[in-house]
């Protein structure tokens, strides 16, 4: 079974996040900031990380700098999942290494989508009508 | 909805637009058609069923439109697009490299995801299209959902419906909520109302053509006629691609699969099968007003 890291400060979407991914046979640590999910990741490095951008204590965009210097932290796919919807935002995210980025407010197809995306879910065929 | 209600929308969406709907679809009606009623004013299904036979031929415009949308969105399926990318373009790049010419068709182009995530799929092969002419023309049944296809324009939600984020960052422009396509890859897609019951012999010869997730709306008969224009309206080494519930097994040989590409079809060269298909419309195609 493959294993996601969910990350936000909020614990309702955490749990929001935990529910869609559990549906989709992924098994979820939690972390309600960046410092918890480094020390979570030096632990135990997930396939796969939902990242919160704003948190207190060390932000997204911080912990995914530092997830990616960690030896063996260029393998989990880091999708952010976050408010910060700007270009600006998502192309930082880019280049500092994520691999997709949800804008919020999401839904289980949105999670899906971007989880098939970077490779992690196989693709389903959409039906019509 | 009432039964007599259904029975009158289903026989009206045949006649007007080849809509086969089985028995059991009042979900999809009441989906669809509920909206609509708000729109206009209506109490609900019947009362505007009650219009269309009154004669209001802009609500039934309206109720054909909103029956015969489809949901879309960017790259769906992938499969066709990795098709496109891989078997198609390549075939298409060698054997037009004297003219250096192509065109493709979004037979049921909707709100613009297919053409346009056909138009990402050219730009991002780069160099190897340098002085080529490309065409890609959509159409559709919906004047609504051309609309909104010509201004490139999508919400938040649609955009992240199959769309890589690194695409998104390449081609589309952040205007608040929403995103729309760059003018370079809008000017790419030309747009036409069409109708696929009528004659689509205008248009002219495609190389490709993507008739995707529309003709499961049809019968059997409609969709032998279609297959036969299409076969016409297609170069003689062109790819047909259907959507991943449709196929042209058992009915008609104009097409052949191709093989180990699912969805993917070529013309067969049996010509003469297709132009009498062509000339021998169903009757509820001239019923539509041909």
């Amino acid at each position: 079974m493959k294993t996601c890291l969910v990350v936000d400060d909020s614990s309702v979407v955490r749990k929001i996040a935990r529910r869609i991914l559990e549906d989709m046979n992924f098994q979820i640590t939690e972390a309600e900031d960046g410092e918890q999910a480094l020390a979570s990741c030096k632990e135990v490095m997930p396939d796969a990380v939902l990242l919160d951008w704003n948190m207190p204590v060390m932000d997204g965009y911080e912990f995914l700098g530092n997830l990616r210097r960690l030896p063996g932290g260029d393998v989990p796919k880091v999708v952010f999942c976050t408010t910060e919807n700007g270009m600006d935002h998502i192309s930082r995210a880019l280049h500092a290494g994520a691999n997709e980025y949800i804008m919020k407010p999401f839904d289980k197809d949105i999670v899906a989508a971007k989880f098939q995306e970077v490779g992690l879910v196989a693709l389903n065929e959409q039906s019509t009508v | 909805m009432t039964p007599p209600d259904y029975e009158y929308l289903r026989k009206l969406l045949k006649d007007h637009s080849g809509l086969d709907l089985s028995a059991d679809k009042q979900y999809l009606i009441e989906s669809r058609l509920l909206p609509l009623s708000r729109k206009c004013g209506v109490s609900g299904i019947s009362e505007l069923v009650q219009k269309m036979k009154g004669g209001s031929s802009s609500i039934i415009a309206q109720v054909v439109e909103a029956m015969t949308t489809n949901e879309t969105f960017f790259f769906r399926d992938k499969v066709p697009f990795e098709h496109f990318r891989d078997t198609i373009m390549p075939d298409v790049l060698k054997a037009r490299a004297g003219r250096k010419s192509i065109r493709i068709w979004c037979a049921a182009g909707s709100t613009g995801q297919e053409p346009y995530s056909l138009a990402m799929s050219l730009k991002e092969m780069g160099a190897a299209l340098a002085g080529w002419r490309v065409e890609i023309i959509a159409t559709d049944l919906s004047t609504e959902v051309l609309e909104k296809s010509k201004s490139g324009v999508y919400s938040q939600f649609e955009v992240q419906r199959g769309l890589p984020i690194q695409l998104l960052v390449k081609y589309f422009k952040q205007n608040g909520e929403l995103w729309q396509i760059n003018p370079e890859l809008r000017a790419m897609v030309q747009h036409r109302q069409l109708n696929l019951l009528h004659d689509f012999s205008q248009l002219g010869t495609f190389d490709v053509i993507f008739c995707r997730n529309v003709l499961i709306y049809f019968d059997q008969d409609t969709k032998i006629n279609i297959f036969g224009r299409l076969a016409k309206a297609m170069e003689g080494d062109g790819f047909l691609v259907l959507g991943a519930a449709e196929t042209v097994v058992g009915l008609t040989d104009v097409f052949k699969p191709f093989p180990d590409k699912r969805g993917l079809y070529r013309p067969s060269g049996a010509r003469a099968a297709s132009a009498q298909g062509a000339t021998s419309m169903p009757k509820f195609a001239a019923m539509a007003g041909r």
